[in-house]
């Protein structure tokens, strides 16, 4: 059978949803048809999935020096 | 499906014992492996270091002295991350009643699509970059420039990996809430963060060179 065509709203509806595999695999295979013949559509897929990426990086939202010093004193003080 | 009983891990389970018996200084080893979940989810709220530390280290006092009345309902993890959630509302609150009020109020457009902005080739940011500065601080400014709503579900969900049944426990919302505010936050970073945002196409703007690579 052929794979049902999908729209590029329906595939940007879905990007987030395919990154975390919380599709079927029938909505996969029709996204995965249609980034095959469509240039902007993989280019917001590629996009989303480097910014993910680099939000789960341990770099960003490092958390300031001293900080768990800072904690371990502030529980050491307590009455 | 596990049972609610099987959500505590082992070794927290023991360390819990020890500090609700007494031994106190347990409790910085419990907490230890969550420290930079701590901080980035009060930062989510808050936005700035300073404030952010002040409320880790208030939701951690605030764990301490609850620990008796944790149930293992939830992972042990979701539950200090929901009291650090908690505690930044309320210090955002504090400081600013009518400006959270404002903000909170503004969210209430989910419905509808969001369209990206821009198809232009997708030049990758290689991780390697943020090991500098500007860059850590345009992916970070680029966080914080979303709304609340939006923030709040991408830092727990793309920073801490925490999983969506983890965040509608943190945030009292829907799993199709997570899912939708997800989805938008990370396109609308994508929009902030693209090389688009150069301003190179845009019509009348002249050239900005905002990635310096």
């Amino acid at each position: 059978m052929a794979t049902i065509e999908i729209s590029c709203v329906e595939v940007w509806r879905e990007i987030s949803n395919y990154l975390d595999e919380k599709i079927s695999p029938e909505v996969r295979e029709r996204m995965e048809a249609h980034f095959k013949v469509c240039a902007h559509c993989t280019a917001v897929l590629d996009g989303t999935r480097n910014v993910v990426g680099l939000v789960g990086d341990g770099r960003v939202f490092q958390m300031p020096d001293g900080f768990s010093k800072r904690l371990q004193e502030r529980l050491q003080k307590l009455p | 499906m596990s049972t609610p009983q099987s959500q505590l891990r082992a070794d927290e389970a023991e360390l819990i014992k020890s500090v609700c018996g007494g031994a106190r200084e347990a409790f910085y080893e419990l907490i230890r492996p969550y420290e930079r979940m701590i901080y980035a989810t009060a930062m989510s709220v808050v936005k700035n270091a300073a404030d952010a530390e002040e409320v880790a280290q208030e939701a951690v006092l605030k764990a301490l002295s609850n620990l008796a009345s944790f149930r293992a309902e939830s992972k042990f993890s979701t539950w200090l991350i929901q009291i650090t959630y908690n505690e930044a509302k309320m210090k955002l609150r504090k400081a600013r009643p009518q400006l959270y009020d404002s903000i909170d109020d503004q969210q209430q457009t989910e419905d509808g699509d969001h369209w990206p902005k821009d198809f232009a080739d997708w030049r990758p940011i290689p991780s390697e970059l943020l090991e500098q500065d500007e860059i850590r601080q345009a992916v970070q400014g680029a966080i914080n420039s979303l709304s609340p709503h939006y923030r709040e579900v991408l830092v727990l969900r793309d920073v801490e990996l925490l999983s969506i049944k983890e965040t509608t426990i943190i945030l009292g919302v829907s799993e199709a809430t997570v899912k939708t505010r997800l989805h938008r936050a990370r396109l609308l970073l994508r929009d902030s963060l693209a090389p688009g945002f150069d301003g190179c196409w845009i019509k009348g703007l002249t050239y900005r060179k905002v990635r310096p690579w």
